[in-house]
């Protein structure tokens, strides 16, 4: 065998092995987005049909379900406004953090980091009932608050790394040139940062999007998110795979749009930094 | 205050600007505080507390019976079992597949960017959605599309929800988090000095030899992240549980996480739960220590 | 136009050392001032607390007399030029430029007609609408000097502007530097870790070591009459030879020492020594003369020839190194014998603690540079109206 043939070769099997690994990790997803648009019938034939009448039965199923939009409305608020309320705290705090740091910064750093290490089950039976005598319990404000603690380290964190990444000397200039710490901010440092900024922002958003420990556990009908509808599916009712993979499209196809478009940058705010 | 430190001129600015510095940090770590500290207390309070939630009769000191209780209760201890193995399962699989599926993913081959984007995709699905997308689209015993195709080359298909509830859920856990593994192992390798895999070459390495001698030292940190911060997680698995087995059957899946919820949202019983509490906090704060002394020495500006 | 003056500035960062021991400077109105010194000596931290971007921990700063330690940044009236740049990246050239004005809410015809002034001077008017990321290093510091230009400032600050260009583009700036000083007038402080810089733009140089100040002057005058030990090191290239010498005799207008072996009678006044004492004997290189007559012998080790001048490396007969500086056309290969001349004139006397002993007769200072202190600051103003 010439050495160009072989190389030609191993790259054919590289590409079969590459795309058989990828399309069997995705094929779940691939087969629930299918299963949506497939009658109730063709979702539980056997054998199992990748070609079949492409249907919005199901989803016009789930659409009629006066409630699916109530959940949805729910994600949607408490993910957007818990995102919102996140960077307001988080953006001034990486900021001093990044270009006035003093002593305690990096212990301050380390121990916000530490915090996300609390387990939530360790702390449900206190949260649970600090939010019944609040009158939280069910509400969207309380969820909110509760996903504002749970990212803020993360947040932080992110902001902070995409901060120091920004050169000190231009903020200066900023200085020199009559803008104020709000105005520095705002005109120099947000602009140059404003990827950095958004992949924090589109974390915080899928992390509160598929959180399923506090929205499980803190709300019942009234401000329950979609990780909730869909566990509801977890009854017989989940037997309906069609309605079951059309609900679950809906849930996941904004966020999953989200990360593949913010994988690259997701990674140094997922690990804090620690890998390059 | 000594006189050393009266004696020093006070910088009249610098104090103005600390104090800017503070108003803007201060906000975020207070409430962080009282996040981190405020439920803790609590949780602390109630495990040394008799307190049912539907039962007021139950009230006052409980000394150390919430804690013998629990360590007494063989339930307990099959639950730290499961979530042991839930826990090195899931990270056997993810960080053994993650690294291979790194590498395979680090060489060109035509559409490999678009092919490493389906890899990473079931990470950003919701752990509710996925839990119930394998146990009813892939795998249910007569409708499941994997139960199909066995039935269609003539094998039987197996009930994997009833008769390996927790090996089985280890694998769904395991595919939410492999792409994690895939992303930061993935990210590391790429930033391996394409010189040094050259000079490897040079030097006569074969693939087998690069990957052992050259890829896995450097990505032993990485693979130490991955290792620390999935375990924060995998310690509190929750609502693939919920969804699929509540725990059962029996208590084949009942986690740490589970059981304190059943204990103290299901049976009401605050003081158990919390005592519960107690050890998972205990457990995840000696995984804390590594994952923040590792994370720590980055951070060196 | 203003002038700046230091009384007694310190600074301590939080948690560490004193950085600056207390100087006290004034840079005249128009005038050109170059801070120089090792890395780490505090230049940029005495440059940042003028500009206001460093807290003063002590002493005080006036700008025009009037005391500026608490004033923000922008109401001091000065422009920084940094390093490296420092431009607003999302910005064009333009916006860059004019980015100050705007937040002094200045209105938008004024400020385009200020910011085309600046891009003429500066010749930057086809960048105008291009981001900083397209354009070349030299196009980029010129606009960060625009960005100072635009604000009509009463002081320019450059932290080594040049640093990042190569060797041709720094020689082009340097001079296109000047000159728009020479246009401006504008009071100038400018830090460089480059001799040549200081030596060809500042009217007045400030040597830094460790925070403190070494000396102030014209270039000529710290080249020709360094006041201690540090100072004549620092200043030019090839460094001075500095041997060690011990003083045999001292009248009122020379100390009689011995240094290579021989006997050398140097004309300075003799302030604090005596006989017996171990001092430093400085003779720059181009002093050495390499004549035939010459009373030291010695054999070349390396010969650097630069075309224009050699440099010899000699080893004296009583293993002394000695860097020589000759003309271009020498031809002294390694390995001969040479003999050198040491003109005592030239020489300069240093005591144990460093500092120089004064020339009975100093050498007179070349006549570029005659105004150059900052006692005469109206000899300056004719110098550059000239
Ligand atoms: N923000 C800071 N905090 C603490 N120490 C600092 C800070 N900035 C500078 N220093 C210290 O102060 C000293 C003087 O620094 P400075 O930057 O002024 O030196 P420099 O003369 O400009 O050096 P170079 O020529 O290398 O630019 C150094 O020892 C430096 O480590
Ligand atoms: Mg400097």
């Amino acid at each position: 065998m010439t050495p160009a043939r072989k190389a030609a070769l191993s790259r054919a099997a590289l590409t079969i092995i590459g795309w058989g690994v990828a399309l069997w990790v995705f094929f779940p997803i691939l087969w629930m987005a299918m299963t949506g648009f497939k009658s109730e019938i063709d979702a539980v034939s056997t054998p199992p049909k990748f070609f079949f009448h492409p249907t919005l039965a199901s989803y016009h199923e789930v659409f009629e379900r006066a409630n699916y939009w109530h959940f949805a409305i729910n994600s949607i608020v408490i993910s957007v406004l818990g995102t919102i309320v996140a960077l307001l705290f988080s953006v001034p705090c990486a900021y001093a953090m990044a270009f006035s740091p003093t002593k305690r910064t990096r212990g301050t750093l380390l121990w916000m980091l530490s915090t996300k290490m609390l387990p939530p089950v360790g702390v449900l039976v206190p949260i649970y009932i600090l939010a019944r005598n609040a009158g939280l319990l069910d509400t969207r404000t309380g969820l909110v608050i509760v996903y504002v603690l749970m990212n803020l380290p993360i947040t932080v964190w992110m902001l902070f790394t995409f901060f120091k990444e920004v050169p000190r000397e231009i903020l200066e200039a900023g200085r020199m040139d009559g803008a104020t710490r709000l105005g520095e901010v705002w005109h120099v440092l947000l602009p140059l940062s404003l990827p950095g900024v958004a992949s924090t922002a589109l974390l915080s958003l899928i992390l509160s999007w598929n959180e399923s420990f506090w929205s499980l556990n803190l709300t019942s009908s009234n401000a329950a998110p979609l990780p909730s509808f869909i566990a509801s599916f977890s009854s017989p009712e989940g037997l309906f795979f069609g309605k079951l993979s059309a609900a679950s499209t809906l849930a996941v196809a904004p966020i999953l749009v989200f990360g593949w478009l913010s994988q690259k940058q997701l990674v140094r705010g997922l690990t804090f930094g620690a890998v390059k | 205050m000594s006189a050393s430190t009266l004696a020093a001129p006070a910088p009249p600015r610098q104090s103005a600007r600390r104090r800017g510095t503070l108003a803007l940090v201060g906000p975020s770590v207070l409430i962080l505080a009282a996040w981190a500290t405020v439920p803790l207390i609590m949780t602390l309070w109630y495990s040394f507390q008799n307190y049912n939630l539907v039962d007021p009769t139950q009230h006052g000191f409980a000394k150390f019976d919430n804690y013998t209780y629990l360590l007494s209760d063989p339930d307990f201890w099959s639950s730290l079992a499961n979530t042991a193995f839930l826990v090195i399962g899931v990270l056997v699989i993810t960080v053994g597949f993650g690294t291979l599926l790194a590498v395979l993913y680090d060489q060109a081959f035509p559409g490999r960017s678009i092919a490493r984007v389906l890899v990473i995709s079931p990470f950003f699905i919701m752990p509710t959605v996925a839990a119930l997308l394998w146990k009813n689209l892939m795998l249910h015993p007569i409708y499941g599309v994997y139960s199909n195709m066995m039935r269609m080359v003539g094998l039987t298909p197996i009930d994997w929800m009833s008769h390996y509830p927790l090996f089985t859920l280890t694998l769904i856990v395991s595919w939410e988090w492999l792409p994690f593994a895939v992303l930061i192992l993935l990210t590391a390798i790429q930033s391996l000095d394409g010189e040094q895999k050259e000079a490897a070459r040079m030097d006569g390495a074969g693939p087998v030899a690069r990957f052992f001698y050259i890829i896995i030292p450097h990505l032993r940190r990485a693979i130490t992240v991955v290792v620390m911060i999935e375990t924060i997680f995998l310690l509190t698995v929750f609502a693939e549980i919920t969804v699929t087995t509540a725990g059962g059957p029996g208590v084949a899946t009942t986690n740490l996480a589970f059981l304190i919820y059943s204990r103290a949202l299901l049976q009401f019983d605050v003081g158990g739960g919390s005592a519960g509490g107690v050890i998972a906090i205990i457990i995840a704060n000696i995984v804390a220590a590594f994952l923040v002394r590792s994370v720590a020495r980055n951070l060196e500006t | 136009m203003a002038n700046v003056t230091l009384q007694n500035v310190r600074k301590t960062y939080a948690g560490g050392n004193e950085t600056i021991k207390g100087v006290s400077l004034t840079v005249e109105n128009r005038e050109f001032v170059v801070f120089v010194g090792p890395s780490g000596c505090g230049k940029s931290t005495l440059l940042r607390m003028i500009a206001g971007l460093e807290d003063i921990t002590s002493g005080d700063l006036l700008i025009d007399g009037v005391r500026a330690n608490e004033q923000q940044p922008a109401e001091r009236g000065l422009a920084m030029v940094f390093q490296s740049y420092a431009l607003y990246p999302h910005m064009t050239v333009e916006d860059n430029m004019g980015f100050a004005l705007k937040l002094a809410s200045v209105a938008k015809d004024e400020r385009h007609s200020k910011v085309m002034d600046a891009a003429r001077i500066l010749q930057l008017e086809p960048w105008l609408k291009h981001k900083p990321g397209q354009l070349s290093g030299g196009q980029r510091q010129r606009v960060a000097i625009g960005r100072a230009i635009v604000r009509n400032p009463k002081v320019f600050l450059f932290d080594e502007p040049l640093s990042n260009l190569d060797a041709a583009l720094r020689g082009q700036m340097r001079v296109e530097l000047t000159s728009l000083h020479r246009k401006l007038g504008a009071t100038t402080i400018y830090v460089t870790h480059d001799q040549i810089e200081a030596m060809t733009m500042a009217d007045k140089i400030v040597v830094l070591r460790a925070g403190n100040v070494e000396q102030v002057g014209a270039p000529l005058e710290l080249y020709h009459r360094p006041a201690n030990l540090f100072v004549a090191g620092f200043i030019g290239a090839p460094k001075m030879n500095l041997l060690e010498a011990r003083v045999l005799q001292v009248a009122a207008d020379s100390v009689t020492v011995s240094a290579l072996g021989q006997t050398f009678v140097i004309p300075v006044r003799p302030d604090g020594v005596t006989a017996g004492d171990g001092v430093t004997l400085g003779i720059r290189p181009e002093h050495l003369l390499h004549v035939s007559e010459g009373t030291l012998g010695g054999v070349v080790t390396l010969s650097e020839r630069l075309g224009s001048l050699t440099i010899l490396h000699v080893k004296s007969d009583d293993g002394t190194m000695l860097v020589v500086q000759t003309a271009g056309s020498d031809t002294t290969d390694v390995g001969a014998h040479v003999r050198l001349a040491l003109p005592t004139d030239s020489a300069h006397l240093f005591r144990a603690d460093g500092d120089a002993l004064p020339h009975v007769a100093p050498r007179p200072l070349g006549p570029s540079h005659s105004g150059g202190g900052s006692d005469i600051p109206a000899a300056q103003t004719e110098h550059f109206h000239a």
